[in-house]
């Protein structure tokens, strides 16, 4: 049963006292998308093995919602962070590298910083 | 009939208040409109006996205080806030608020609550889960109070209860 | 040879006193055991050597070993609702006036019937019943699963109610150490030296595991070190406490017996602790092996450790004329303390050709023989150990000489315990010297911070000479799998394995030769390792035998996968507080203990309890339903509607936010109006509705349903959170905060204004789908005047403390009215004589508003709300969805909800096709006549045709597709 620390409260809440909430990160598409952006933001799912992005809210704590890098594989939580971010931070993908070097952001920005 | 644990007493007669704001921008109104400073994360601020002040979320605090001075509490709120981008809100009757008192009312508190209690500062406030329902969690003297929603209240009280039973003290035997 | 007295020796029993005689029966039998005493070493001093029978061939069992690891010795313990199958009499302890059962037997333990198994043994190989039961097929079914359901399990299950009291606690230490013998008691001392938490737990009630068994000065050690341990403040010791199961992130569950099989004392049987563990030092000791000898199962074989703890621990002589058989130095312990206790020791049989350590050494001094190079090619004996046929262990089962004795002693070798350190992914290596899986100290089980969560010492990592100072030197010990090594195929089929389930080395080989190469597989072909020891003594020598078969290395082989838990928990202490009245938090409404007093029968709806209907004398809860409908369409009735959700959305931007939250426009409802909302997720499906109220230019209050108060409100500040964070808006779920009454009829405005109160609740002041507040009866009240029953209706919201008073005052003063309180079942019931759609029954969560012609619900100038986007994908604008009509059906007989409409043809899975489903349907007390709503297949173009719905009695039922609203359909009456 995982243990994560609440971003907003600095809790660190059981599993039990989390719900969760699917991939984080996903953008929303509205009327204007097309038929294949809207199939893929509501059903294509990473489903990764290995370093995954995730929404949990801490339903028996403060009630927000925040964000983990976690892996699937080994369980390892490589940070959590507050939902309002666009993407996990440096600190955190430093961590996955440390953890699982072949592991490269999928997210411009940080792949720049990692390879530079 | 060994003695229980703890003693467990359900507390009426007692306003809560919920406020909703930016406490970084807010904080010093509220502070003055309820009497008490803003606590810091997950903290209570008391000033003794009558009036409580606990961090509930970073936009959350809910003040305890007498039911009789929850109208006029309301009141001077509001229009401290007024202005700001804010809600203040009466919850005094969604609340259940039980006294758990005596010896060992940490063990009663162990055996329901996933709660790391040595961990728990004396002015510290832990929102949690007593067994199946939500409760959030402070020290009051001999004891903690605990407060969960009215509609299970019948329910923490049995929890409370239970778990206060004779002679089931946690220290190891 | 048979078993003779006396069995409880002079002297001896580190355990027991023998001040305190304990009396227990046995199958009926009245036996004296003393304090201290296992049910296993009371049997054993009573003379009882023969305790079970197997499951499969039932044979005659007696125990093998002296710990959690015991297969054989289980019993059915207790009466009534404290009655427990396949208890370990190894590890329970005697308490007065115990009541056993032996198992697997009928009609007594010594004269079984179904030992018959045993004499056609050959006739039930491995994989029997997946060969023989196959033809006919229909025999399956009808002839064959009946009678292998009733003979197959192993005990009984007990049928009361569990009577005893259970409960759970939670823990906090950095540092977990599992485990209290000599590695663990040291480990804990060290780790207590770094001044975190420290916790230890050791499944038995003694502390130090085999050191002071096995080692001169092991009782002193161990002392010293728990001397140690309890002057500290941060070291708990926690004894009687099984660790079983290690899960992610450390988090830990024991169990801990505090008055097991002890109900009088009064205090909680068991407790479950869930221990999150900062790091698990797994000091869990080691587990002797048998030796696969041909009748290794007869009473009285059994293994070298268990023979010398009797001894020990109990002071019990499990035999008098005791032989040693042996791979390794360890056994030749069990020779000496047998000697040192006045047993006679026949010989030891090694099955090394060189023996020159110590302890053989030590052995060969007091003058016992020693034959090296030997094995034992057959225990003679039937219901007890009476001799042995010695062969070379080279050879393949030539008798060379027998040798009377009425106990053999065996050692294969010791596995190290690596259940915990596997449980979370932890992964072994085979130690090839040595003979074991030990853990792989480069593949350990992670923890959240991706470093090792769990260090294994002493025997549980291999480590078997883990006493330190106090250790003899011991010679290697020699893998033996099979004994003799070249055995012949008559030896290898009354070789067991797994004594339990009854697998044997020739049901394994036969495995491998049919195809079952992956260890997981023959598993289960076999059942080896499935009882409910869990494979502890035969998993390695099982894995060996499959190895050999397969001509493979054991590593390349591996092991099955180690589950939780360790050994066998109560469901007890796994649901705790979580029975009777405290299974569920049970949700009460302020109103709650009106309804009961009056007769309420409830219903839950989530977890709150409403009243379903009043009942009165000489009524049943329909008749009470009819009963409720009429007063109210005749007079007035109050619902309590105290569990329909309330949230509070206030802010700037509250308006857009909730127009994205709805279908409808809520940004433009005046203040002091009321708007009836759909709320969709993203998929576009119906997820919950209600009316939402607008309090002040930037307050709306949404009211959800009885079960979406939370999810709503956890909706709601998702999309707040976590997409429109820059969006003005706070919201707060005020459900418990108010009582509300629902005062619905033509008489509700007459009887509320007899209430005093400075609420206009005229037509004029207060229309349909309007709002005031103010007092009522002196309490502070919104009125909202709306209609879930089609008449006049009015809802009042009150603090939660005063909704009992304000609802007996209206029942007071509405008692010349015929004021009658109506539960959820009048509700649905008049909703439906309405048309109005219920979540939950018009929707399943792939119904669209649009489907329920609720069109005029959803905003078409609206840019964007949630849904919006999915509602225009083709499949949702595919007009030949299912959509909501009314049903009446032909014969005057309320068709059964859920009924599925039928069309000619068949679809691929050769199923009749459907072309729509009822989805409420009841009979209308209003109307006098079935009523029904249900989805139909371009249903509202259909107006008037039949539709067929086939019964599970084969018999049809018709329906007529009308409109949904049976009653009032201008709606005069809602508008008073």
């Amino acid at each position: 049963m995982l243990i994560l620390t609440c971003p907003y409260c600095g809790v660190k809440a059981e599993e039990t006292e989390l719900s969760p909430g699917g991939e984080a990160h996903l953008k929303r598409i509205g009327p204007k998308g097309t038929a294949e952006e809207f199939e893929a933001y509501l059903f294509a799912r990473k489903n990764i093995k290995g370093v995954h992005f995730e929404r949990w809210r801490h339903a028996y704590g403060c009630n927000k919602w925040f964000l983990a890098a976690r892996d699937t594989h080994t369980m390892q939580v490589y940070g959590t962070y507050k939902a309002q971010t666009a993407h996990a931070t440096d600190e955190i993908v430093a961590n996955a590298r440390q953890a699982r070097a072949e592991w490269v952001p999928d997210w411009p920005q940080a792949s720049e910083a990692v390879v530079a | 009939m060994a003695e229980a644990l703890a003693h467990i007493a359900r507390v009426t007669g007692l306003g809560m208040v919920s406020i909703r704001a930016d406490l970084q921008r807010a904080g010093d109104a509220i502070a003055e409109a309820a009497g008490l400073a803003v606590p810091g994360m997950t903290r209570i601020v008391t000033d003794g006996s009558r009036r409580a002040l606990g961090w509930m979320s970073p936009d959350e605090l809910l003040l305890v205080l007498p039911a009789a001075e929850r109208a006029e509490a309301l009141a001077t709120l509001t229009d401290a806030l007024a202005g700001e981008h804010a809600l203040v809100v009466d919850v005094s009757d969604a609340r259940a608020v039980f006294d758990v008192t005596g010896r060992h009312a940490d063990d009663v508190i162990r055996k329901l609550m996933p709660v790391d209690l040595d961990e728990l500062p004396p002015d510290g406030l832990r929102r949690s889960r007593a067994a199946q329902t939500a409760a959030a969690l402070w020290r009051i003297p001999g004891g903690f109070r605990l407060i969960g929603f009215r509609s299970t209240a019948d329910y923490l009280r049995m929890i409370l209860e239970n778990a206060a039973f004779p002679r089931s003290q946690l220290a190891a035997r | 040879m048979s078993h003779t007295p006396p069995f409880r020796l002079a002297r001896g029993g580190r355990l027991i006193n023998r001040a305190f005689q304990l009396a227990f029966r046995f199958d009926g039998r009245h036996l004296r055991g003393v304090q201290g005493d296992t049910l296993a070493s009371a049997l054993l001093a009573s003379g009882q050597m023969l305790m079970g029978r197997s499951f499969k061939y039932h044979r005659p069992r007696g125990p093998l070993a002296s710990g959690a690891e015991e297969p054989n010795a289980l019993f059915g313990l207790g009466q009534g609702g404290r009655f427990e199958p396949n208890q370990r009499a190894s590890t329970t302890a005697l308490v007065a006036g115990m009541v056993l059962r032996s198992q697997n037997c009928w009609p007594s333990l010594d004269a079984d019937v179904g030992a018959i198994n045993n004499w056609l043994s050959p006739l039930f190989p491995a994989g029997f019943y997946y060969k023989t039961f196959i033809h006919p097929r229909p025999f399956w079914k009808h002839v064959f699963e009946p009678i292998i359901r009733r003979s197959a399990g192993l005990g009984r299950a007990p049928v009361d109610p569990d009577p005893d009291r259970y409960e759970q606690a939670y823990a906090f230490a950095e540092v977990v150490v599992v485990g209290g013998g000599i590695a663990g008691l040291t480990a804990a001392r060290d780790a207590a030296d770094k001044g975190g938490r420290v916790i230890v737990l050791e499944q038995n009630p003694v502390w130090g595991g085999r050191t002071p068994i096995d080692h001169d000065g092991g009782q002193a050690a161990i002392d010293a070190l728990l001397a140690d341990l309890r002057g500290r403040d941060n070291v708990t010791l926690r004894r009687n406490t099984m660790a079983t199961g290690l899960y992610d992130h450390g988090y830990l569950l024991a169990r801990e017996a505090l008055a097991d099989h002890d109900p009088n004392q009064g205090i909680p049987r068991q407790r479950l602790w869930r221990i999150r563990a900062g790091h698990v030092i797994s000091a869990t000791g080691a587990l002797e092996r048998p030796l696969s000898f041909a009748c290794n199962d007869v009473p009285g074989v059994m293994l070298a450790s268990a023979v010398r703890d009797f001894i020990v621990d109990y002071g019990v002589a499990p035999g008098q004329r005791i032989v040693v058989v042996t791979n390794n130095d360890d056994a030749y312990r069990t020779a000496l303390t047998a000697q040192a206790a006045g047993l006679e020791v026949v010989a030891v049989i090694d099955a090394r050709s060189q023996v020159k350590g110590d302890l053989p050494q030590a052995v060969r001094a007091a003058g016992i023989p020693v034959m090296t190079g030997k094995a034992i090619a057959k225990v003679k004996g039937g219901t007890h150990v009476e001799g042995v046929a010695i062969c070379d262990q080279a050879g393949n089962g030539r008798v060379t000489a027998t040798l009377d004795c009425d106990v053999v002693a065996m050692s294969g070798g010791w596995s190290p315990v690596v259940h915990l350190y596997s449980h979370c992914g932890g992964r072994l290596t085979w130690d090839e010297p040595e003979a074991m899986f030990r853990p792989d100290p480069t593949r350990p089980p992670l923890g959240t911070d991706g470093k090792s969560m769990v260090t294994v010492l002493g025997a549980a990592n291999g480590d078997l000479r883990c006493a330190g100072d106090l250790e003899r030197s011991e010679g290697a010990t020699m893998p033996v799998w099979v004994m003799p090594q070249n055995a012949a195929y008559r030896l290898r089929a009354k070789m067991w394995l797994d004594f339990q389930n009854d697998v044997k080395v020739s049901d394994v080989e036969l495995a491998a030769r049919e195809g079952y190469a992956s260890v997981e597989h023959a598993k289960r072909y076999t059942t080896l390792g499935m009882a409910t020891d869990q494979g502890k003594v035969s998993n390695i020598n099982g894995l060996a035998v499959l190895s050999n078969a397969l001509n493979q290395p054991l590593e390349a082989t591996g092991t099955t996968t180690f589950r939780p838990p360790y050994t066998p928990l109560t469901l007890g202490t796994i649901a705790a507080e979580a029975k009777g009245d405290t299974f569920q938090p049970l949700r009460k409404t302020p109103i709650h203990v009106w309804h009961v007093r009056n007769g309420a029968s409830f219903e839950p709806v989530g977890h709150w309890r409403r009243p379903y209907s009043y009942p009165r004398a000489g009524e049943d809860r329909h008749s009470a339903v009819t009963r409720e409908i009429l007063a109210v369409r005749k007079s007035v009735g109050t619902l309590d509607a105290s569990t329909l959700g309330k949230i509070i959305v206030k802010g700037p931007d509250s308006g857009r936010f909730l127009d994205m939250m709805y279908t409808n426009m809520m940004s433009t409802l005046p203040v002091g109006k009321c708007r009836y909302g759909l709320m969709c997720n993203e998929n576009g499906f119906l997820m919950d509705d209600g009316v939402v109220a607008r309090l002040s230019a930037d307050t709306w209050l949404c009211h959800t349903t009885t079960g979406g108060a939370d999810r709503i409100h956890g909706h709601m500040e998702d999309w707040l959170q976590c997409e429109w964070w820059d969006w003005q808006v706070y919201t707060a779920n005020l459900t418990e905060q108010y009582a509300q009454i629902a005062v619905a009829g033509p008489k509700a405005r007459e009887l509320l204004q007899r209430l005093p109160g400075t609420i206009d609740l005229g037509q004029e002041a207060l229309p349909f789908m309007t709002w005031a507040e103010g007092e009522l009866a002196g309490i502070p009240a919104r009125v909202y005047r709306i209609s879930f029953s089609g008449e006049l209706s009015y809802e009042i919201a009150v603090p939660a403390g005063r909704g009992l008073a304000l609802w007996e005052q209206l029942h007071d003063l509405g008692r010349d009215l015929d004021i009658t309180p109506y539960g959820t079942e009048a509700m649905h019931v008049m909703r439906a004589e309405k048309g109005f759609i219920m979540i939950g029954d018009e929707t399943d969560g792939t119904v669209i508003p649009q489907d329920l012609g609720l069109h005029w619900a959803i905003s078409k100038k609206k840019p964007d709300y949630i849904g919006k986007r999915a509602q225009a994908r083709s499949f949702m604008k595919d007009g030949s969805r299912w959509q909501l009509v009314g049903l009446e059906s032909l014969d005057g007989r309320v068709l059964p909800d859920g009924a599925y409409a039928v069309e000619p043809g068949v679809n691929a899975n050769g199923q009749r096709k459907t072309q729509g489903r009822v989805t409420s349907s009841y009979h209308s007390p209003t109307l006098n006549r079935p009523i029904a709503m249900g989805l139909v297949r371009h249903g509202p173009a259909r107006m008037g045709q039949e539709l067929e719905f086939p019964m599970p009695s084969g018999e049809v039922m018709k329906a007529r597709i009308v409109d949904p609203v049976f009653y009032d359909k201008e709606g005069t009456r809602l508008n008073g």
